[in-house]
Order: structure tokens, then sequence, then C-alpha cells
């Protein structure tokens, strides 16, 4: 297929797709909201279905480069800036997972969303954008332009569309990320004129080459950086990726944001923004400033520790279940910053598998919220229980989300957090036992939500009257893919780790240059010789 | 001197011969004829760029005789401010019109006013020498002071230009000062004779008390803390046109002046008189973003947020660098078009002479008026530096500037407080798109409107393709980056 082997820009068509629609859409009247809806629809149908074929025209094979679908055009000449987009196998599966997601979070909104349909639509498209040009950017200038841009969109669809306290939470959800990226924004210049004419004044000589923002030269150069240099980037970039993961003390915006905002701004919320905080350490902080990666792991590990413990008590306590959902993100993400930091090939591919798992499960958790608080207008737990009786079908889709949150196998959780598990482990025992502490509170705070809602006597007289989703209904089609998901990854994860492993073997690589070869000096040699890639598959493979 | 060095000062003698022009017009045409004056200005303003244009370009086979050379230069930079003040200065004309028929006072005086402070700032900008620059300074602040104070039955407007005239004397005279002691020590008030008797001088506490005191008056003119007392009740008691012009063209002349000045003439000098202007800009971005985060009225809300910008722009000028000039003309530019299509709303939205003030008048203007609510959040957004806007360029520019200077805490500082200035800033965008309509019309008008949408598109275009803008300012640059060598 041409569009997708060659020179055509498929990745700038996926990103500007929604945008263009957007545009589309504030031609359409605002009172035809039918006609505003189904055009929404379509847009991010067209984009999904653009961005599916990149799962399988990704050439995954030992031969392969590591950014394939490339676009590279220049800029801005006079800064060094470049047009450059070009996916991984990281990346391209989370284009995939913002494109399905977008899709859904759309289609999810039609009842919810009362008012202002137009403006809601045209923002989400244009959110969209932001978040797909950011996962592909690979110049920083373009990645920050990009990134900042998610923040306008996100802002009002909190502010206008949220709950009472919308103001607050979009407002406090605004400056946390601004404050975190404007830092990223100075790491970002630092590097710059390291990688050109150095920075006289703080006596740090640069390398003299051509200035440029191309990430993939500061991923040449990382290790060439000074250490004192490399500690204050990483502080730069934490802060930022830190703020938005969020990572414990940095999580207290996600609360409010996630209960502020509405269903379809939670999904996207959880299911792909926080994942631009994970994918900013994967992509950015690791290959680029290895040295103060590895020695700020552990303090960077406590607080990824502290953040699964503390988010699982808080989430136990909760009486609002979409705070409850929130916390737990916290937990969750506690996790894939856990395995992240383990620094070998198991930590890092359960890390990002565990991305993509977060946000299927939390995202359909947050819908699964949001379609019982359009028939209650309540969220509040004590308001519920014995809704198995009344709603049969809704119970059992809430049950498979939250075994596939908690990590039952078979589901995608499991793999995840198995694998981020193992990798831990393997780094350090007591990481392992933290993380599995997390996993039974995980699964304590979920069953404990799910015996509370659906079983036990259907008290509360308001509830009787519920309708069930249907399996044909819209309702039900929002969640559909997602469970589908979540099987597939369960029971047949191969496909993910085939895409992940050369990605995570790079980073892996620029954190400790030897890893493989100290690995491979370290087991027997088998009979034919292995490749690096091929001793990570074996290794993969005793997990699924 | 001979006649062709008039071909230099062509646009400044059109302009100071229109507003004579303007002075004796009433006495030729009866009555108010606010449209006639709109006309005679606009035209006027259009032959003095006509005019600029054929001066640059003719004056490359004209060579300047010395003693004009020594006075007085067309060079790129002072072209790049020419234009923007001849482009700043038709914009806050257009923004006046309206409110000069609404409030019935007389247009003639007016515009002659804002064609000699245009007249000052194009000559300050290719001042060579000091006294050239204090003559057209003087001719801004003069006839800024008397605009400032055009309500002239309103206390709150005299109050302002009172204050205005004061303290603005008083700066005048400590620069003055400062430039009378720089000549103590160098012998001469010529930038480039300056900096030729600098290279000898290693450490003269004389010099450095000049050079202080002159950036002290600068500073008054950028509004920079801790001479920023004036900048809120002056933009507030001020026309909100005059306060617009105070804020855009007349900011950013001061700054033209203060990079012309030290760039050229004391950037051998620079380690004895950075540590005073960082501490400058420091204060100016944390004090103007802190107090603005308070304000209930936005033009003491923009007030507090230029003074913070004034500390953005200083960034450019203790760079020291070719990067750190462009990034400032590059800021400049994108901060005077944004704030320009802040006022233009700001006016739409006037029902009487202070209205439009109130935060609350921001109140569902995007139910009112949806496209100039869009315009209103792009200008807030690039004050604020959030791309896609030019601001976001402008200020990764001048942050690129701190940086490579090894500026690293100072840009620290700034990239803070540009979060803090869009807590501000959104303020009123949550007036506008999340709080209740209270049902009143806005006032646009085509000239308003023009305005507005000139800056909005702007504003985008310079955010999204800004290659062409740098490219033409660094190319501008040339001979007052020659003399950084």
């Amino acid at each position: 297929m041409t569009l997708y082997g060659g020179d055509f820009p498929i990745l700038s068509l996926i990103t500007y797709i929604p945008l263009a629609g957007a545009l589309l859409l504030l031609l359409i009247p605002k009172e035809k909201v039918g006609a505003i809806r189904t055009g929404a629809t379509v847009i991010a149908a067209i984009d999904f279905a653009l961005a599916v074929p990149l799962w399988w025209t990704f050439d995954f094979g030992p031969a392969s480069a590591l950014f394939q679908f490339r676009e590279d055009a220049s800029w801005i000449d006079a800064l060094g800036v470049r047009y450059i987009f070009a996916v991984d196998g990281i990346s391209m599966i989370l284009v995939l997972m913002t494109t399905l997601i977008g899709l859904i979070a759309i289609y999810s909104s039609f009842t919810a969303i009362r008012m202002r349909e137009k403006e809601y639509y045209v923002l989400i498209l244009f959110l969209q954008t932001g978040m797909i040009g950011a996962f592909c950017a690979l110049d920083f200038f373009l990645f920050y332009v990009f990134w900042e841009v998610m923040l306008v969109p996100m802002y009002f669809l909190i502010g206008v569309w949220g709950g009472p306290r919308r103001l607050y939470a979009s407002i406090k959800f605004f400056l946390y990320t601004l404050s975190g990226s404007v830092l990223m924004l100075l790491a970002i210049l630092a590097l710059y004129f390291f990688n050109s004419d150095g920075i006289p004044l703080l006596n740090i000589q640069g390398l003299g080459n051509v200035p440029t923002f191309a990430v993939e030269q500061y991923h040449a150069i990382g290790h060439l950086i000074p250490p004192t240099l490399q500690f204050w980037l990483f502080l730069g970039f934490f802060f930022a990726f830190a703020i938005k993961v969020p990572m414990f003390p940095f999580h207290t915006w996600l609360p409010d944001a996630h209960v502020e905002a509405p269903t379809a701004g939670s999904v996207i919320l959880a299911a792909v923004l926080l994942k631009m905080g994970t994918y900013g350490f994967v992509r950015f902080s690791l290959p680029i400033l290895p040295d103060a990666s590895v020695r700020l792991a552990v303090p960077v590990v406590i607080l990824a520790i502290i953040g699964i413990i503390y988010g699982a008590f808080v989430s136990l306590v909760q009486k609002d279940m979409k705070k409850l959902v929130a916390y737990s993100s916290v937990s969750h993400l506690g996790f894939v910053m856990l395995g992240m930091f383990a620094f070998n090939p198991m930590g890092v591919t359960g890390s990002v598998l565990q991305m993509i798992n977060h946000g299927i499960s939390t995202g359909a958790l947050f819908l699964l919220v949001g379609i019982i608080y359009e028939r209650t207008h309540t969220r509040m737990i004590a308001d519920y229980g014995g809704l198995a009786k009344q709603m049969p079908v809704y119970a059992a889709f809430f049950l498979i989300t939250a075994l596939s949150s908690m990590g039952l196998p078979a589901l995608n959780g499991f793999v995840g957090e198995f694998t981020i598990l193992l990798g831990a482990a393997n780094r350090n025992i007591w990481w392992g036992v933290a993380a599995a502490v997390g996993i039974v509170l995980g699964a304590a705070y979920l069953l404990w939500l799910y015996q509370r809602v659906f079983w036990g006597p259907l008290d509360n007289p308001k509830n009787r009257d519920l309708v069930d989703i249907t399996l044909t209904g819209r309702e039900a089609w929002t969640l559909i893919p997602l469970v589908a998901l979540m099987i597939w990854i369960g029971v047949y994860p191969k496909p993910f780790f085939d895409r992940l492993e050369r990605p995570v073997n790079y980073i892996v690589e620029k954190i400790d240059p030897d890893y493989f070869t100290a690995e491979r000096l370290s087991v027997p040699p088998p009979p034919s010789a292995p490749t690096e890639s091929e001793s990570h598959a074996a290794v993969a493979g005793t997990v699924q | 001197m001979t006649w062709l060095d008039l071909t230099y000062l062509a646009p400044e003698i059109v302009l100071a011969i229109g507003a004579c022009w303007l002075l004796l017009a009433p006495f030729v045409f009866r009555g108010n004829g606010h449209s006639l004056a709109l006309w005679q200005m606009l035209f006027l303003l259009l032959i003095a760029g006509g005019t600029l244009i054929w001066a640059s370009s003719a004056v490359e086979q004209t060579p300047a005789s010395a003693i004009l050379r020594s006075m007085f230069v067309l060079d790129g930079f002072a072209i790049f401010f020419k234009l923007l003040f001849l482009g700043a200065v038709a914009a806050v004309v257009l923004l006046s019109s309206d409110f000069l028929r609404e409030e019935n006072h007389s247009p003639w005086e007016y515009y002659a006013l804002l064609a000699f402070a245009l007249c000052g700032m194009m000559f300050m900008v290719s001042g060579a020498h000091l006294i050239s620059i204090w003559i057209g300074l003087e001719l801004l602040s003069v006839s800024s002071y008397i605009l400032a104070g055009y309500y002239k039955e309103h206390a709150v407007s005299t109050e302002a230009a009172m204050k205005y005239f004061l303290l603005g004397s008083i700066s005048s005279a400590v620069m003055l000062y400062g430039m009378s002691l720089i000549f103590g020590v160098t012998g001469s008030l010529g930038l480039g004779d300056i900096a030729h008797v600098l290279q000898g001088i290693l450490q003269n506490d004389v010099l450095v008390v000049g050079i202080v005191m002159l950036a002290a008056g600068l500073c008054f003119k950028i509004a920079a803390v801790p001479f920023h007392v004036w900048t809120p009740d002056v933009y507030v008691g001020a026309p909100t046109p005059v306060t617009a012009f105070l804020s855009t063209a007349s900011k950013a002349a001061a700054f033209a002046v203060f990079a012309r000045i030290f760039y050229m003439a004391l950037s051998q000098f620079r380690l004895d008189w950075a540590g005073v202007i960082a501490a400058v800009a420091a204060l100016s971005m944390v004090v103007g973003n802190l107090a603005a985060l308070t304000q209930d009225n936005v033009k003491r809300m923009l007030a507090w947020s230029s003074i913070g910008h004034a500390g953005y722009g200083l960034l450019g000028i203790l760079a020291m660098s070719e990067l750190g000039l462009v990034s400032l003309l590059v800021y400049l530019l994108v901060y005077v078009v944004a704030t320009m299509g802040i006022w233009a709303l700001v006016i739409m939205l006037r029902r009487g002479e202070y209205a439009g003030e109130s935060i609350s008048d921001f109140a569902g203007l995007n139910a009112r008026a949806p496209f100039w609510a869009f315009a209103m959040v792009v200008f807030l957004l690039s004050l604020g530096g959030i791309p896609p806007t030019a601001g976001f360029v402008g200020k990764y520019y001048l942050f690129l500037a701190a940086i490579g200077s090894g500026w690293g805490w100072l840009a620290i500082v700034a990239v803070l407080m540009s979060a803090v200035s869009m807590f501000y800033y959104l303020r009123l965008v949550v007036a506008m798109y999340l709080r209740d309509d209270p049902g009143r019309p806005i006032a646009a008008n085509a000239s308003l409107k023009l305005v507005a949408a000139a800056c909005l598109l702007i504003t985008l275009a310079l955010g999204l393709a800004p290659q062409p803008m740098l490219t033409e300012v660094s190319r501008s640059l040339r001979t007052v980056v020659a003399t950084l060598r």
C-alpha cells in the first residue's frame, strides 16, 4: 500500500483530519445538533480507519527502522526547527489508541452533552489533533507546540461542560500542567544550546553541532551530556511529565479534573492525556538523559510506589465512584512508572503495555460511571446497591472492566502488571513486593466497589426504574470495542510485544549500553547465537 | 549637512508638517469634522509610510554626510520600528474615531498630538546620538502627557496626566543627568563614539552611575519595576485608545531606544550594568504578574501585565547577542499586535466612557459575539505564550536568547511567571465562556472590527508560519549587530 509505505504523509493526514473536520463542523449551523454529532463521529471514524492499517503496515522485523512513516520538512530554518513526524512501536500503538478513544468519546457524548454541542465536538476534534501530533512529533519544538495545544481544548471541556466545581478544576488543571511544561521548555532550550554553541556563562561547552531540535539527534548525544547538566535537565522534564502522569505528590489536580470533567473528557484525560507524561519519560527523559535517569531512579521509584499504595488506599475510602476511578489512575500509573524505571526489557515493555491497558480499562470504567450517572445523576456509591438485578448487562460489562483493571489473568491488566512485576522484581525484589501489595489493594477497592454497587438488596427506590443498556444500543457499542481489546491483550498479547520489542530494547540500551551483552555473557550460549531481540522475545514469550 | 540628507529625515518631516496642518485645519474646515479629520490623519500616515519606504530605498544610493550620520541612522532596525509604529498608530487612530465622536472631543488636536508623538518615536529609533534620542523621546513624552489627560472634564484622567507628567519629567531629568555623566567620562554623546571610548576603559564608577541613571529613565518609559508606579493609574485614567497607544507603540519605542543605546554604545560595559537590569527584569516579571492576579479592572490588569511584559522584554537586552536582539524585536511585534487586539475588543465592549473595563463586562461574550470572544482568547493566549499563537514564538525566542547567554535563573523566573500570567488571562476567558450573558450588545463598528481582525490574522499567521518574520527581522538587524562584534 503506497499510502502507508511510501512518501505519503500518512501521519500528518491522521493528525490533521480531526482539525479539518473541526473546521468543517464550524460551518454547520449550531441548531442542527444531529448533523454535528454525526459529522463528528464520521470524522473520528475516518481518522481511526486511517490509523488502523498502521498496525499491520508497521514493520517490526529484525531489519526494520526504529522510526517509521517518517516525514521531514523544513519549517523554521532560523531556529533549526524542522517538521519531523515518525512513529516507533510505542507511539504507533498510542496513536491507534488515541484515535479509537477519540471516536468512543465522541460517540458516548450524544446524550450526555445537551448544551453548546457544536463547540463541544469542535473542541474534542481539536484535542485529538493535539494528542496525535504530540505522539508523532520527533522535533522538540513541534512536540512542545502540540503538547501545549492540548491544554486549551481540555480546559474548555472541563470548564464549560463540567460539574459544579468546574471553574476551579479547569483552572487548576491548566495551571498545573502549564507550570510543568514551561520548565520542560527551558530544559529543551538548554539541550539545544548544549548541542550547538554551549552555554558560556554556565561554563558548559557545546558540541558545536548544527542547531537543531530533532529528537533523534539528542538521543544520539545523550551520553555526552555531563552528569550535572543531565540532573537539571532531568528535573525540568520530570516536572512536566510527572505532573501529567500524575505521580505522587503532583497528582492533586487529577481528582478535581476527573470528577468535574464530562464523561468523554474524563475518558480522554485518563486514556490519552495521562499517557503523555509516561510517553514523555519513555521518549525523552530515559534515552536522552540516561545517567540522570539511573541516578534518580530510586527517588522516582519511591514516588511511584507511594503513588501505587497511596492511590489504592485513597480509592478504598472514596464515596464517589468517579473519584474512586480517578484515584485508581494514580495507583495504576505508579505501576507504569515503576516498570519503566526498572530499566530492563520486561519492565519497560510491561510499562508501555500497561499504558495501553490503563487507557482501555480506565477509559471503560469512566464510560460506565458516565452511563449510570446519566440515568440517576448521582455518583455516590451509597445511592446504589443491587444494580445487578436491575441492570444485568451493565453489571456484566462493569465486572469485566473491573476485573481487567485489577489484573485478572486472561484479561489485559494481568499481562501488563505481571510483566511489570517481573521486571521490577528482577531489578530489586522489594520493588516487586511493593507492586504486589498494590495489586492486592487494587483488587480490594474494585471488588468492594462492585459489591456495594451491584450486589445486595436494591434499596434505593429510585433505582427500581433504571433501564439496562442493550447490547445493540449506542452505550454498549462504546464499551464493546474496549472489552474486545481487553480480552485480546489478555489472551494473545504477542502482537503487542512484537511491536514494542525493538523500541523497548533501544531504550534499555540507551540506559545501559552493555545490558544485552552482559546478559548474554551470564547465560550459557544457546545452540544458535541469539540476537539481542530474540533473547528478549524468549523472555516475553514466557509471560504469555 | 546637505540637501540629500533630508532624504533620511523625509518621513519625520512629512509627519511634522502634517501634524502642524492638523492643528491648523479646524480653522479651514468649520465644525468638528470627525470623518474629515480621520481621513486626513489616515492619509497622513499613508504618506509618511510611503515616504519611509521611498527613503529607505533611496538612502542606499545617497550616503549621509558625516554630521548626519553621527546623529541619525536609517538602518534596518529603525525601519522595522518605524513601520511598527506607523501600523500601531494607524490602529490607534481607528480605535479612536468613534470614541472621539461619542465623547464629542475635538479630533484635530488629538490626531495632531498622535502625529507629533509618532514623529518623536520615529525620530528616536533612528537616533545614533544621545541628544537626538533625547529630543525624540521628549516629543513623544510631552504629546503623551497631553493625550493621557484628554478627558479633561474627568478628575481621574487629569490625575493620570498629572501623575504621568510629574513622574515622567523626573525620570527624564534623571536620564539626562545620566547622559551628562556618560558625556563627562567619554567626552561624547554619539553612540558609536561612546562604544569606541569604552573599549579603553576597564572600570569607572562615574560611568556606572551614569549608565544606571540612564537605564532608570528608560525603565520608567518601558514601565519596569521599580519605576512602574505610574502605569496602572495612567492606563486606567487615560482614554482607552490612548492607553492602547501608551501600552503598544510608546512602550515599543522606549524598548527600541533601550536596545539601541545598550547594544550600540554600552555592550562593552555589560558586566557592570547587567546585574542591575537583571534585577529590574526579575522584579518586573514577579511584581507585574503577581499584582495582575487580583485586578478586577481589565485596564488595570493589563497595566500590571504590561509591567510583567516589560520584564520579559528586558531579557532580550540582557542577552546582548544577535539572538537576543532578534528575540526582542519579535517579542515587541507580537506583544504590540496582541495588545492592540485586546484594546480593540475592550473598546467594543464600552458602554460609556470607562466601561468595558471590568472583567464582568466580558461575561457571556461568547454568546453575544462568538467570533470576537474567540479573537480575545487568541490574543490572551498569545500574551501568555501558548502555541500556536505568535506569542509562543516570541517567548520561545526570548527564553532561547536568555539561556544562550547564561541567564538560566532569569529564564526560570520568566517561564514560571508566564504560567502565573495565564491565571489572570484565563479569568477573562472564564468570564467570556463560562459566565452568564447579561445580554448587552457590543459596540463593534467597522474600524474596530478591522483592527481586531487584522491583529487576529497577524497573531495566528506569525504563530503558524514564523519563518518569514524571523528572516526579515534578522536581516534588518545587520548594522546594530555589527557593533556587537
